[in-house]
């Protein structure tokens, strides 16, 4: 099946000349949830802009569902919401004026129905003649959100949706993203939160400097970088490795006060239970043990460490 | 796969519609003001001084100066209301919104400037009642005035439009309006006839842009016009033609709208 999106060879230059983008290849399949991780400009935004139209991009092309964003922009735009990261309303209006007008906008007939529905859906109904300037900040996020879903898209740009948000509205929006997938409906999120992404994500895409740097299943990235980490606190510190060990993949810290065993948690055969008797075995005694995970934000780092 | 042509009806109509709503939260400010403001000009200038002065081309001076108080009104009300229209989302950031729309600029501007020109209008319209029920009015060509008046109110709502893309801050949205506008118009013979200018002045004045508008609106209520009725519709066509061309070359280039 085509990819939902498809961008090929973007490239963003500002008048400043800062290369925002670096010629950005990327697809994103139909229905999927993708998380764009990366740090602060590294390019998400401006990514997300060339896609909906906000920035005008220098070269590149970009389809949506087989429309062209610049030439067939009409069909491109009417299939997408967009949720800004920074909140922009008219403070003025009611929420629901504020969802009827993007509705309109992006050229759906009116549908009250269908804006109560939504509306109660993001738990915005009871406020719904509410003037926004009378809102709270995450209810008026909620209103953004609103309004990228007013015209039903087919995909959904969640720029930043939890920075800066209460634990409650966060799980709210983690919801609401499955549900959204459930419907079928193509998310892109851009998040500073690693554990956002592994939450939802299907598929993670890190870019850095304008550079498209690794994108992968998550479950694959987790299975490839995501590897498990035993370490033993030693009763007496080691200064090499025994040369009975030779062959393990090992490693001595802290002067030898540690010693650290990295393995496959998804693998058949880990190894651990054949190491500790081996120690045993060769009379290495450790007072404690500890494992740890590699989380996304140790191979997001490490990704970006090593690309700086 | 061919690009889709349909018009967005439903975008235009949204904006234009929520561009009226917001000239309703404002009902007082938008339509009383005016109303007073009108009404103390016939009587400062119809009433107290008007008295004094004779007849202005076989016309009352209080019902001479009603063509150019109108102009004066649509002039400044059809600038404010299109330059807030576009430049307010641009402030707030909620034209992330319009430029991610399936909204072709053509579009946009119908929107925005209808909705500005509209306002502009009805504003006209309650300024022409009020002064019918001060002096005596007549209109000899009412086809003629209803084409000026919508000629112009879209002529400068436009303008307004290329004012609220270009301003930066509300002192650059004020600033056209308040030192190139209002004294062109004061200028213009809201007033006076040309006629009653020196010659070197007359002559000045006609370099002047609103001399044409209101000296055609003129002759639309009362027969008589301080230049001819072709010259002020063609230069009221130009206008429009120029703003157009400047509103095209802002959204191909997208200059001062995304970067």
């Amino acid at each position: 099946m085509s990819p939902m999106i498809s961008i090929a060879a973007v490239t963003k230059r500002y008048k400043s000349g800062l290369i925002a983008l670096d010629s950005v290849d990327l697809d994103i399949a139909r229905g999927e949830i993708f998380a764009l991780l990366g740090p602060n400009g590294a390019g998400k935004t401006t990514l997300i802009g060339v896609v909906c139209g906000t920035v005008s991009m220098t070269s590149g092309r970009v389809l949506i569902d087989g429309h062209d964003v610049v030439h067939d922009f009409r069909a491109a735009r009417r299939i997408v919401g967009l949720v800004p990261q920074e909140i922009a309303l008219d403070i003025f209006t009611t929420v629901r004026k504020a969802a009827t007008f993007s509705r309109g906008l992006f050229g759906r007939p009116p549908n009250p129905a269908f804006i109560e529905q939504l509306l109660r859906d993001l738990s915005l109904w009871d406020k719904r003649d509410t003037k926004i300037v009378e809102l709270s900040g995450g209810m008026k996020r909620r209103v953004m959100i609103a309004k990228a879903l007013s015209h039903e898209p087919d995909v959904l740009f969640l720029d930043e949706p939890t920075a800066g948000v209460d634990v409650n509205l966060r799980r709210d929006m983690w919801t609401l993203v499955r549900r959204l997938r459930g419907q079928g409906v193509t998310v892109i999120l851009t998040t500073h939160y690693i554990e956002e992404a592994e939450e939802m994500a299907d598929r993670v895409g890190v870019i850095n400097n304008g550079r498209i740097v690794l994108v992968d299943e998550k479950a694959a990235l987790m299975r490839k970088l995501g590897k498990r980490r035993l370490t033993l606190a030693l009763q007496k510190p080691l200064p090499e490795l025994p040369k009975e060990l030779a062959g393990w993949p090992l490693e001595l810290e802290d002067e030898g006060h540690r010693l650290s065993y990295r393995f496959d948690a998804s693998a058949e055969d880990t190894g651990v239970p054949t190491l500790l008797r081996r120690l045993n075995e060769i009379g290495v005694d450790f007072k404690d043990l500890d494992t740890s995970t590699t989380t996304l934000e140790d191979i997001f780092v490490d990704l970006v460490g090593r690309a700086a | 796969m061919r690009p889709s042509r349909a018009v967005n009806l439903n975008g235009v109509w949204s904006i234009y519609r929520s561009e009226l709503q917001r000239t309703q939260r404002t009902i007082l400010q938008s339509v009383a003001t005016p109303v007073i403001t009108t009404a103390l000009y016939f009587v400062v200038f119809g009433a107290a001084i008007g008295g004094r002065i004779s007849l202005v081309s076989g016309v009352s001076y209080g019902a001479f100066i009603v063509p150019g108080l109108m102009m004066l009104s649509l002039l400044t009300q059809s600038i404010s209301n299109a330059s807030i229209g576009i430049y307010f989302p641009k402030f707030t950031g909620q034209i992330y919104e319009l430029l991610s729309a399936p909204l072709s600029s053509t579009e946009a501007i119908c929107a925005y400037v209808g909705a500005a020109a509209t306002k502009s209008i009805g504003i006209g319209l309650v300024i022409l009642i009020t002064a019918a029920l001060l002096v005596p009015v007549r209109i000899e060509h009412p086809f003629w005035m209803a084409a000026f008046l919508a000629l112009t109110a879209i002529a400068f709502s436009l303008f307004g439009f290329i004012i609220g893309v270009w301003a930066k801050n509300f002192e650059q949205l004020a600033v056209i309006p308040a030192l190139v506008v209002t004294p062109l118009t004061f200028l213009g013979g809201a007033f006076y006839s040309i006629d009653m200018l020196p010659p070197f002045w007359r002559g000045v004045s006609l370099f002047n842009p609103v001399v044409y508008l209101i000296s055609g609106f003129r002759w639309s209520f009362y027969g008589q016009g301080d230049v001819s009725v072709a010259a002020s519709l063609g230069f009221t066509a130009l206008f429009i033609a120029i703003c157009l061309a400047i509103l095209t070359w802002i959204f191909r280039t997208g200059w001062r709208l995304k970067p």
